[in-house]
């Protein structure tokens, strides 16, 4: 097979730690070893990273000690697990078998029942203090919990257990991030996120319903190559990939700008594309990068706003699952200054130096020639007073 | 009774030839802006839609043109036969004062084109200040015309003409004291609708008094300031007597403004405002002070009859109702929406000031060619009479 | 927030009584202040007119682009700008020959809360109010602004207008603009879209506004509609109608639910200033802080104008009884002097 050294860009210096990497196609999930480094400087890319550390990556994910995985679903509609289950390049599935050591996974995990609880036991115990914990699906509170149990034990006692332990948590899934649709008002089972349970260190949170599976993957192997988590908004989440509103990446932002809405389904201008707002798309005010990288790898505009339905604004506390999905949106971007014109604005032509100075020069000619012309009236005398008289004598002609 | 002569001379002197310059000048700019657009040589904006060719030309430059108006009140109204030597060269100053405002409306006029339809019945409405002073002022232009018809006809001995018009001169007068009485009034009651856009220490009710006053004031004003200025330029006897009585009703007038003025002032508590560090304050203090010192320079009796004196006040009295138009017109004016800045361009400041020249010019024209100064000759005889 | 008509009128008052005696001697028919007032007009039986609240604004500027379409405007380009924006961008700063609709923003410190007076910022909208008593009605001599006799919508006819640009000088709210740049130019205003009305439908900013933040409707209506919103508390659940009230004209929009974030400052905008405007506005942050003309008296100066005007001028007999004694005096004294 022929060596693939150059396709990637400035990954030469690092590809020869890799080795020959295609002794060890195995190991890479059936990939050869060009795809391999590509889907390495996609993650790279997706992180904002520059594609030289796609290798880097790449070392990391084939590094000899697999980094073990724990994943505890909550209440969960399992949704977050699939869109993990789609993504195409590569067959995810692959990688999460081969680069992590995925050791409990209630919906993909191959063993059930006490099998399953002890493999769990061993792999907490053997990794104490180096392994991930991942969570989907929001945690009960109420009644102790009662809500969600699994091989006996509710998922809050599994999830403060697990956490003890874990060299980092990730929260999946916009139920783990901040509760999500069983959190949503009545809330019967008292479903909080992940991170209200779990308040002595940080916990990632990746929402979405789904979440963008590149997201999860980019934040796992940023924690497996540099050892430390990805920068974090105020709200916990991944600032590559919620740092900016959807409003601001939007393909239908210049119709909003135009102001071309489309105002019920099916009409002109949705069928024009558009923009959603009027329909209650929550874009302005959700923070996600769904624009900017779509969903399933099918190409451009495969995104709720690209099939023609508003967001929802489901990767945002307070407005997913709790603002009516037609209700307007509260724009976040509009704040100023953005170009508005302020209430009081500077216009007109003041005055210019040269208009000063010739208007000054005729009003101090004008008093000047007055001051001239009183002096010189001075030497004339006054007027006798009395009846009419002859006026002064007529100087000389 | 004097009987106005043509003065004759040279009419090539150097201030015509430098008025005449200035007017071409100004003719030029004008024709430049009816093809490029105002924008193009004005800094007039919407926020400062009228600039000096409106403050200056028109409502200065017909304040001026009250001469006609002044002299006429006191010889036809009052009685006054000792006033009526002035009222040519008078009638001279309102007819260029008038003419040449008429003239800036038009070069001003945004669409300058469609001017007739002022004087269309159906377009008219009558509740607009504007129609009424615009009206008037292009009545009264015509009834100066005919006022000041006598010096032309008699020139060209056109006798039986003249004695024509004089038979229906009366009812010409009678509209000449009627009409500036209502538009000078009126450009006073233009600026009321601006309401809280002109600055209290200008806007009131009594602005048509003020306005009709103060334009009353600067037509005396004019009468006594051109006078003394023909007589010295043209080295004519100064006639002191006459123009000293003027200057009596002058100060008996400009009392009656200032008490209107200060007394509305302070009735509003509008004073406070003229303490502020600002330009409005400084423009209103000189505006007083200019306005208030021809009280204390013709104030004494002596001092009326002192040629210096007499044209001192004259000047400062002209230069006060200057600053108060200009006040009320543009440096009082704060408007809507926002910060607007306003100065006229090089081009604004030379076209009013090549319409006052050209009112130079023609004034030198029309006394060296037309019998409108009294005669000296005669002037001395009247004296040892 | 305005001055009464009765403490103008007593200030004018006093302020004639000061000046009486030179009125006297000057010979000018100015009766007091108070008999000088022309009476206010009323608003006319169907006049229409916009509401546009501030809080519910998004500040999209959607409305100044459709007014452009629907008005035919050219990009405003700030002049700023004209040396990189070849008209690409629209970029008006004010109501303008070219912009007859604009979104304008209030900031204050640090601007983190819409609609809060501190460290917050607002939106407002201008355009024409056709006032109920406009002054630039009043002031145009050859009456080329009008007021439609029915909807009480103000508009310009170019047709006969001279371009003395008093309307410009005397609107309080300075809305006409005219175009100085162009040597033939004209007067632009708002005229409420009366030709999209006249084909049943809406004005160009009310069409697309996503909010309704601008309502369309019946001058009444739209008040009764403000009322409701002044009892608004921020945190209740409010509909908020689009388009039109009551679905005219071009049939009903969808309304929408919202949270209600803003506290109103509870005065409607235009129902009394300066003898009310048959446009209405709602605002989270105070009036004069949007730079709307609010300590003003609840009449239009055009009736103290007019006042004066008509006492002067009432059917023209003052003049002529003027001029008959002019005339008997100038018919002696001409005599008497030639």
């Amino acid at each position: 097979m022929p060596d693939d050294h150059g396709t990637i860009a400035g990954a030469e210096a690092g590809v020869a730690e890799l080795g020959d990497l295609d002794g060890y196609r195995r190991s890479l999930g059936g990939m050869r070893r060009r795809d391999f480094l590509r889907f390495c400087t996609g993650v790279a890319a997706t992180l904002g990273l520059s594609p030289g550390l796609g290798v880097r990556i790449a070392n990391a994910a084939v590094a000899a000690a697999r980094p073990t995985v724990i994943w505890l679903s909550g209440q969960a509609c399992t949704g977050c697990t699939e869109t993990l289950l789609r993504t195409q390049h590569p067959s995810l599935e692959s990688l999460i078998l081969d680069q992590i050591s995925l050791d409990y996974s209630e919906t993909l995990m191959a063993g059930a029942g006490h099998q399953a609880e002890n493999w769990k036991a061993a792999a907490l115990k053997q990794n104490w203090g180096k392994y991930l914990l991942v969570t989907d699906g929001a945690i009960p509170t109420k009644d102790g919990g009662i809500y969600c149990k699994i091989g006996g034990k509710t998922i809050l006692e599994s999830v403060t257990e697990a956490a003890k332990g874990a060299a980092a948590v990730v929260a999946v899934g916009s139920c783990a991030s901040w509760g999500g649709v069983p959190s949503s008002s009545p809330n019967p089972t008292g479903a909080v996120a992940t991170n209200k349970i779990i308040t002595d260190r940080p916990v990632v949170n990746i929402p979405g319903c789904p979440p963008n599976p590149y997201n999860f993957l980019a934040t796992v192997l940023h924690f497996v190559t540099f050892g430390k988590l990805p920068e974090l908004d105020d709200k916990g989440r991944p600032k590559f990939a919620f740092g900016r509103l959807i409003h601001e990446n939007c393909e239908r932002r210049p119709h909003f700008d135009a102001g071309r809405f489309a105002i019920e389904f099916g009409d002109y201008g949705h069928r024009q594309g558009y923009c959603l707002y009027k329909l209650g798309c929550k874009g302005p005010e959700t923070y996600a990068n769904c624009p900017a990288i779509g969903f399933n790898d099918v190409g451009q505009g495969n995104w709720p706003i690209g099939t023609g339905h508003p967001c929802v604004g489901c990767t945002e506390e307070g407005v997913g699952f709790s603002k009516g999905i037609h209700e307007l949106a509260t724009l976040q971007s509009v704040a100023p200054p953005l170009g508005y014109p302020g209430v009081v604005e500077d216009k007109g032509q003041g005055v210019t130096p040269v208009a000063a100075a010739t208007l000054a020069g005729i009003a101090g000619a004008v008093v000047g020639a007055g001051a001239v012309m009183t002096s010189r009236l001075g030497h004339h005398p006054p007027h006798p007073p009395g009846p009419p008289q002859t006026p002064s004598p007529p100087p000389a002609e | 009774m004097l009987a106005p002569r043509p003065l004759g001379g040279r009419i090539i002197t150097p201030t015509f030839v430098i008025a005449s310059t200035l007017a071409l000048i100004a003719a030029a700019i004008v024709l430049y802006r009816l093809v490029f657009g105002l924008a193009a040589v004005t800094n007039l904006s919407d926020g400062y839609p009228w600039g000096i060719w409106i403050v200056a030309d028109v409502m200065i430059g017909s304040a001026f043109g009250c001469a006609g108006y002044a002299v006429a009140i006191l010889v036809y109204l009052f009685n006054r036969g000792e006033y009526h030597p002035l009222i040519r060269p008078a009638l001279l100053a309102s007819l260029f004062g008038y003419g040449l405002a008429g003239l800036a409306v038009i070069v001003d006029l945004g669409r300058w084109w469609q001017f007739y339809a002022m004087f269309v019945p159906w377009y008219m409405n009558p509740s607009s200040v504007m129609l009424e002073t615009a009206l008037c002022i292009a009545v009264y232009a015509m009834i100066i015309c005919l006022e000041f018809a006598p010096a032309v006809l008699e020139r060209f001995g056109l006798n039986r003409l003249n004695a024509r018009l004089k038979r229906v001169m009366f009812a010409i007068v009678a509209l000449g004291l009627l009409l500036p009485t209502m538009h000078q009034s009126s450009l006073g009651t233009i600026l009321v609708i601006l309401g809280h856009k002109l600055s209290p220490l200008w806007q009131t009710e009594w602005l048509p008094l003020l306005y009709l006053l103060s334009a009353l004031l600067m037509g005396l004003g004019i009468v006594v300031f051109e006078a003394m200025i023909s007589a010295s330029g043209f080295r004519r006897p100064f006639e002191v007597e006459i123009l000293g009585k003027l200057a009596g009703v002058t100060v008996v007038l400009l009392a009656a403004f200032l008490v209107v003025r200060i007394g509305d002032l302070a009735a509003r508590g509008a004073f406070s405002l003229a303490f502020r560090p600002d330009v409005r304050s400084l423009m209103f203090w000189i505006e007083l002070s200019l306005m208030s010192a021809p009280l204390v320079i013709l104030g004494p009796p002596a001092n009326r009859r002192r040629p210096q004196t007499l044209f001192l006040g004259a000047f400062v009295l002209l230069l006060g109702g200057i600053v108060y138009r200009v006040n009320s017109y543009l440096v009082g004016l704060t408007p809507a929406t926002g910060n607007w800045h306003y100065f006229p361009t090089l081009a604004e400041i030379m076209v009013t000031l090549g319409l006052f020249s050209l009112e130079v010019v023609l004034f030198l024209l029309f006394v060296k060619l037309l019998p409108i100064l009294p005669a000296r000759h005669k002037a001395e005889e009247a004296g040892r009479t | 927030m305005s001055v009464s008509r009765r403490d103008f009128l007593r200030k004018a008052v006093e302020g004639g009584a000061a000046a009486a005696a030179a009125v006297a001697s000057g010979g000018v028919p100015e009766a007091e202040a108070a008999g000088l007032q022309r009476p206010p007009r009323t608003l006319p039986p169907d006049a229409v007119g916009l509401l546009y609240d501030g809080t519910l604004c998004i500040g999209c500027k959607a409305c100044v682009k459709a007014c452009k379409d629907a008005n035919g405007m050219p990009p405003d380009i700030h002049a700023d700008q004209r040396g990189w924006n070849q008209g690409t961008w629209d970029s008006p700063q004010d109501l303008s020959a070219k912009t007859l609709n604009i979104i304008k923003l209030y900031t204050d410190g640090t601007m983190a809360v819409k609609d809060r007076e501190t460290d917050g910022y607002a939106f407002s909208k201008r355009q024409c109010q056709h006032c109920t008593d406009p002054s630039c009605i009043s002031a145009c001599p050859v009456s080329a602004m009008t007021k439609d006799p029915s909807t009480g919508i103000v508009s310009h006819h170019p047709d006969r207008c001279i371009g003395c640009r008093y309307c410009v000088l005397s609107c309080p709210f300075g809305v006409p603009k005219f175009d100085f740049e162009d040597p033939f130019g004209r007067i632009h205003k708002c005229q409420l879209c009366n030709h999209r009305l006249a084909e049943n439908k809406l004005p160009g900013c009310v069409d697309v506004c996503p909010t309704g933040a601008t309502l369309f409707g019946r001058t009444a209506d739209l008040e009764r509609e403000a009322e409701r919103r002044l009892t608004l508390k921020p945190g209740d659940r409010a509909v908020f109608p689009r388009g039109g009230l009551g679905g005219t004209p071009g049939g009903a929009r969808p309304s929408h639910e919202k949270v209600v974030a803003a506290e109103y400052q509870q005065h409607i905008y235009g129902k009394s200033e300066l003898g009310g405007t048959q446009c209405l506005m709602l605002s989270g942050v105070p009036f004069d802080k949007l730079n709307l003309p609010t300590n003003v008296p609840d009449y239009g100066y055009p009736t103290l104008t007019e006042g004066i005007q008509g006492a002067v001028y009432q059917s023209m007999v003052t003049p002529v009884v003027v001029l008959g004694g002019l005339l008997a005096i100038a018919h002696r004294n001409v005599k008497g002097s030639d």
